[in-house]
């Protein structure tokens, strides 16, 4: 394998839900995960930004195997994911590490942290007991849990949400993987420990060169844990870039209106309204015609955007958007 | 500024204890605020720093495990605290002092259509006639944003942004004083936020309303504030000028807390504060925020109090005794 191979490659990615009404009458699909194809390096760290049913988590899940997707695949490390069966299966969720949004409910609340953590590696198969102590202690210090005989014994509702998220972190980190998926990691935490929780993971990427993909709606974040952007709406990626381009360059009307909707903080900002653009996003039932965007798009071309789903265009090296304001052969 | 403005609410050493089974929590422990007329104050703190057990207290909804409840509050004038809860429910609760609950868009009657949800205090406490009632709900309706079609309208045919706007409808149909605005925005998306932050601006532009937004974000506080009270383990540490405020905190909290809000385009990483905030059972003697406060010194083990910089800034923190030696 070499290096630049890509570690995590989704191609065409579709995961769609079937409605049905009383159980069996097909009544249409919730399209959550619509067509969207990229590429994770090794040791690269992502960001996927949207809205709440932009299919943001439900792509999590479909890189977790939790879903099956409808079209298309996941490859890792070259073996197609939906080909994985049993043990092989199994292996692969080894490498792919978890980490939910709400800490409290990722937690079994009748488990003590020494029972809760022994039980990935008991189920992959580590049968010796001081091995497993090991381990554990061994991940309680890389999320910064030191006191870990204090620790080993507290059951989750006895832990502050900070502390309860690293337990996490650390479960997620027992059995080595090569990738960490880390949906919405702070939106239930604190202003104070989100930095701090943020930082960790980001340590933790660099130090053991993981793959982070997380997946968060708040912009104003991202800047500093992460390398590569993805915005999705309404269940495609519309734009993609690296960090700083993204943010001092964006190119898609809607990162354009997410971007201009957060402000930094000053006292000014209760001086003016702000830009929204109008409207909800679609039904992922129904999607409209054309760009997704188009109708709460300011700039949309009638005839164009309402007709013809645009392509991913690259106006700049590494800069990918999807609109057809893009468009070279634009006029 | 207050003086200047009329003043409108005023609060003084307001107390509200719980009990539990390991004690008395003090989740309000001798709280002032100021708010004047057509101003927005923002009560800003973490989770558990007893910034929603003040509205509660406010608005005089009480659990039963209430220890102590005591203080003074003034409304325009009137003081609440000694009204006995006949008077007070039947004149101010609801009537002169509103609230938005947190996550209250999700508590909407599922079977009842949104427009009557939102006229039932004129109706029932008021004893309006439903043609009456309907027609203020249109005219509330159209402030908030949402349009007529609306009033019959079911919650669940409603979107996240729709139903909130119908919630805070449903807080100024009274066409209260004070609006009390617990954690708005926080289950909503990015832009929703943002069109409903716009809404509150124009009302308090356009009515004079006057609110209390309790809130942990500081940059969704940054979109209204006026003024601004930072609390801490049931105390306010800092009350200041939003401008201040955001731009030259002057407790040790304040600063830490602002260093830690991401800034889209900054170089450098937002920072953190390390430790965690104090247990409201038993608070530790002196400043409840020295465990974690970087500029710590000996005084810090005796319990500061506020101190006033400059007439308009109170802060509770050692640091600032001096300035109100010069100031008088």
């Amino acid at each position: 394998m070499t290096a630049e191979e890509p570690l995590l490659q989704a191609t065409n990615l579709h995961t769609w839900f079937e409605l049905r009404q009383w159980g069996f009458l097909r009544v249409g699909s919730v399209r959550a995960v619509d067509g969207v194809d990229f590429e994770l390096g090794r040791g690269e760290s992502v960001a996927f930004v949207g809205e709440s049913g932009c299919g943001k988590s439900s792509l999590a899940r479909t890189l977790l195997g939790l879903h099956n997707p409808s079209h298309g695949d996941v490859i890792f490390e070259g073996q197609h994911l939906s080909e994985l069966k049993g043990e092989a299966r199994r292996q692969y969720l080894a490498r792919v590490g978890y980490v939910q949004q709400d800490p409290f409910g990722a937690l079994p609340p009748f488990m003590d942290v020494r029972r809760l953590l022994s039980e990935p590696l008991i189920i992959h198969g580590v049968k010796d007991r001081d091995e497993r102590e090991r381990r554990i202690c061994q991940a309680l210090q890389e999320v910064r849990l030191t006191q870990v005989d204090e620790i080993l014994p507290k059951f989750p509702h006895m832990l502050s949400g900070g502390q309860q998220q690293r337990v996490v972190i650390a479960r997620a980190l027992l059995l080595e993987p090569a990738m960490l998926i880390a949906d919405e990691p702070v939106s239930m935490l604190d202003a104070s420990v989100r930095v701090e929780i943020l930082n960790l993971l980001r340590r933790i990427q660099t130090e053991r060169g993981l793959t982070l993909a997380f997946i968060t709606h708040d912009l104003s974040t991202v800047r500093h844990y992460a390398d590569r952007i993805f915005v999705m709406y309404a269940g495609r990626v519309v734009e993609q870039a690296p960090v700083e381009q993204l943010l001092d360059n964006p190119q898609h009307p809607y990162t354009r209106a997410l971007l201009a909707a957060i402000a930094d903080v000053d006292a000014d900002n209760a001086l003016d309204e702000r830009d929204v653009p109008d409207g909800e996003p679609p039904s992922l039932l129904h999607p409209p015609e054309g760009c997704r965007f188009h109708p709460r798009c300011p700039q949309a071309m009638a005839g164009l955007c309402d007709r013809q789903d645009p392509p991913l265009f690259e106006p700049e090296a590494g800069h990918y958007s999807a609109c057809w304001l893009q468009d070279p052969e634009r006029d | 500024m207050t003086d200047a403005r009329e003043r409108l609410l005023q609060v003084r050493n307001l107390q509200l204890h719980y009990r539990t089974r390991r004690g008395t929590a003090r989740a309000v422990d001798g709280v002032d605020l100021d708010v004047g007329r057509n101003e927005a104050l923002v009560v800003l703190g973490e989770s558990g720093s007893g910034k929603s057990s003040l509205a509660k207290a406010l608005m005089r909804l009480l659990p039963r495990n209430v220890a102590r409840y005591s203080g003074q509050v003034m409304l325009g004038g009137d003081e609440l605290m000694g009204m006995d809860d006949e008077r007070f429910r039947s004149g101010v609760q609801w009537n002169r002092i509103a609230m938005v609950m947190q996550a209250a868009m999700n508590a909407l009657n599922p079977v009842v259509r949104v427009g009557e949800q939102v006229a039932e205090p004129l109706r029932v406490h008021r004893g309006w006639s439903k043609a009456a009632a309907m027609e203020r709900v249109v005219e509330t309706f159209a402030i908030v944003g949402v349009s007529r079609d609306f009033v019959t309208r079911y919650p669940f045919e409603l979107s996240g942004g729709m139903r909130q706007r119908v919630v805070l409808a449903m807080a100024l149909i009274t066409e209260p004083e004070l609006v009390i605005l617990d954690e708005p925005t926080s289950a909503l998306d990015v832009l929703t936020q943002a069109s409903i932050m716009n809404v509150l601006k124009r009302i308090k532009r356009e009515q004079g309303t006057s609110f209390i937004l309790i809130t942990h974000d500081v940059a969704t506080s940054s979109e209204l504030a006026d003024r601004v009270a930072l609390m801490y383990a049931g105390q306010v540490v800092e009350q200041s000028d939003a401008r201040d405020f955001f731009h030259h905190p002057a407790h040790p909290y304040s600063k830490l807390l602002m260093d830690s809000v991401p800034r889209l385009h900054q170089s450098e990483p937002p920072g953190y504060i390390p430790g965690e905030p104090p247990d409201l059972i038993d608070p530790p003697a002196g400043c409840r925020f020295a465990d974690r406060c970087p500029s710590r010194f000996g005084r810090c083990s005796e319990d500061p109090p506020a101190f006033e910089l400059n007439g308009e800034r109170r802060v509770r923190c050692w640091l600032h005794e001096e300035g109100t030696d010069h100031d008088g």
